[in-house]
């Protein structure tokens, strides 16, 4: 969003903004979420009436290791402004199911990628993996071959979830090279 | 005497997931009144492949074919996506302007090749079996564009981060224009037995109704969004790889039902044959993909014959190239609707986290909003005019 005049009007609630190139990005606290999304929902100069997505993401070494970020996309000033709140594990997240339809299944993608939890959302089910799946793949400490395996068993004449047995350690190779510094950043 | 009132139950109805309306994987429980659904409750994931985690055990070039994979029927659209996505996040968005004609050019292509899919497959589910045949012939002369340019009728991994991989080989332009001279009589043939039919338009008018403000709400985009009667299209509104040179229209619904958006996908291919002619009269020559060593490989002849080069091209496919910690989203207008990337990368070699936005996961959770009070057998017009691939529904 260009017009930076709107967030000036809720310094309160907004944390900080960054703006590179055409993207703004805000930082909200998770207790002024909602408010945030009502006022840009019905703010006659933002008028952000969709939720393009929902997407969370995990940092192990921070505090607060999960960010999740809010695509939100105003059609009428053809804008676009991401936002975007950090929590952890235990602390849960209140649902905007009841501004944004669209987010009732961003946010069940969420729960079940990152298991983190969203109050007041009226179906919290996972959605994208099996039924009885446990765990939640998208974490960094989640490894990329899984905990199990799921075939046919000929004998019991189903399908069975057995421990993952692998034939040949999973090989992570890195190619970085050793003479250019790859600066990870940690914040 | 008062006739007794009998209590009656709502009946549960298992609706694939092995269907042949299904699209692939869906399975829908749908709580059935009667003939009328009540609520339909899509169960996804059944095709969920994790290709997020994946992209983030692969480095920038080697996540690029996931993309292809995602919706198999608009593979270079999705390619172009994460291209440009990688494209701002290594400052490159100055990509050569032979490139960008030649990605306007297959993704228009792309788009033909998707509505031919969803509008036939649709009238097959409804009940027209021919339209199905005939589009697929067209398609087939499609991906032999695909597999001239790339070498893969389907999963051409063509676009790539600072351009494309190979230049047009000779003759393909020629052959590109025959077939849009020719494409319009075939639409006008599959709209010949579509249109105006009387069982086709039973079928589809005032069949699932989405107001504008649902199709908003509800994160709806692309033709579910312009049936609507909101007239919003990526490409005019936040252009991208010049589309703002281009002449097209973007057609809207009015009604929001299921024959206005039959309506705009035909001529949503029209427009799509009118940008390829575009294309291909103006096609600039020049470079097909930015002069950055790092970013993009050196070419045969070159690798062969300077050793330099020859370091480039090693390391560029082993180690590939390292990118500065940043983040973006970026998207575009997929033949669904719009299709984000949301792309972190912390400076290394590998993504941190590659978000997929699929437009087909936002319209198919629309679903029972659209099917409330239809009858069974519209469930399955639905579904044909979501336009549904599972491939990029469960990632």
């Amino acid at each position: 969003m260009t017009n930076h005049s709107i967030f000036d009007q809720i310094p309160d609630w907004i944390l900080f903004t960054v703006t590179q190139k055409d993207e703004t990005l805000v930082y909200v606290d998770k207790s002024n979420l909602k408010k945030v999304l009502l006022f840009f929902k019905d703010h006659m100069n933002c008028r952000i009436k969709t939720v393009i997505d929902i997407c969370g993401a995990d940092y192990p070494y921070r505090s607060d290791r999960f960010e999740i970020v809010y695509q939100l996309l105003s059609v009428e000033y053809n804008q676009r402004v991401s936002l975007k709140v950090c929590t952890n594990e235990v602390t849960p997240i209140e649902s905007i199911t009841d501004l944004f339809c669209s987010a009732s299944w961003f946010e069940r993608e969420v729960w079940d990628m990152y298991g983190i939890h969203f109050t007041n959302h009226p179906d919290m089910r996972r959605i994208l993996t099996d039924y009885g799946f446990e765990g939640h793949p998208l974490r960094k400490d989640y490894p990329l071959t899984g905990y199990s395996e799921v075939r046919y068993d000929d004998t019991q004449k189903r399908v069975i979830t057995e421990p993952l047995e692998l034939n040949q350690e999973f090989r992570y190779f890195d190619f970085s090279s050793p003479w250019i510094e790859h600066k990870r950043n940690k914040k | 005497m008062a006739i007794e009132q009998k209590k009656v139950k709502n009946f549960t109805l298992n609706f694939g997931p092995q269907h042949p309306a299904a699209h692939g994987v869906l399975r829908l429980v749908l709580e059935m009144n009667g003939e009328i659904v009540d609520r339909a409750d899509p169960h996804i994931g059944l095709l969920h492949r994790g290709t997020e985690k994946l992209i983030e055990y692969k480095t920038y070039l080697q996540a690029l074919p996931y993309f292809d994979r995602l919706d198999y029927v608009s593979m270079m659209c999705q390619e172009q996506a994460y291209s440009l996505a990688v494209e701002k996040l290594i400052d490159h968005t100055d990509i050569p302007l032979r490139a960008q004609y030649i990605r306007v050019l297959f993704g228009e292509i792309t788009r033909i090749l998707n509505h031919l899919l969803a509008l036939t497959c649709h009238a097959m589910d409804v009940g027209a079996l021919t339209p199905f045949l005939w589009a697929f012939e067209e398609r087939e002369k499609l991906m032999e564009f695909y597999e001239r340019v790339s070498g893969a009728r389907m999963h051409a991994a063509y676009v790539r981060p600072g351009g494309v991989s190979l230049d047009l080989p000779l003759g393909l332009s020629e052959d590109i224009f025959y077939f849009a001279q020719n494409f319009s009589s075939r639409i006008d043939e599959m709209e010949e037995m579509l249109t105006n039919n009387r069982i086709w338009k039973q079928r589809l008018v005032d069949v699932g109704i989405v107001t504008a403000e649902e199709a908003l709400n509800w994160g709806f985009t692309g033709v579910m969004l312009r049936g609507s009667g909101v007239s919003w299209d990526l490409r005019k509104s936040q252009p991208y790889d010049g589309y703002e040179q281009f002449h097209f229209d973007i057609p809207v619904g009015t009604r929001g039902d299921c024959y206005d958006r039959y309506l705009i996908r035909v001529e949503e291919m029209r427009q799509s044959i009118a940008i390829i002619m575009q294309c291909l009269n103006a096609m600039p020559t020049g470079p097909i993909k930015v002069d950055d060593k790092k970013v993009t490989p050196p070419s045969r002849s070159h690798m062969k014959k300077s050793m330099e080069s020859l370091i480039h091209h090693f390391q560029f496919y082993t180690e590939g190239f390292a990118v500065k910690s940043n983040e973006t989203y970026t998207a575009v207008e997929a033949p669904k609707g719009e299709f984000g990337v949301y792309l972190v990368s912390n400076g290394t070699n590998r993504p941190y986290r590659c978000k997929i936005r699929a437009p087909g996961f936002a319209h198919l959770q629309g679903l029972n909003l659209m099917t409330k009070g239809h009858m069974l057998a519209d469930v399955v017009t639905m579904i044909g005019t979501q336009d549904i691939v599972f491939g990029e529904v469960d990632r």
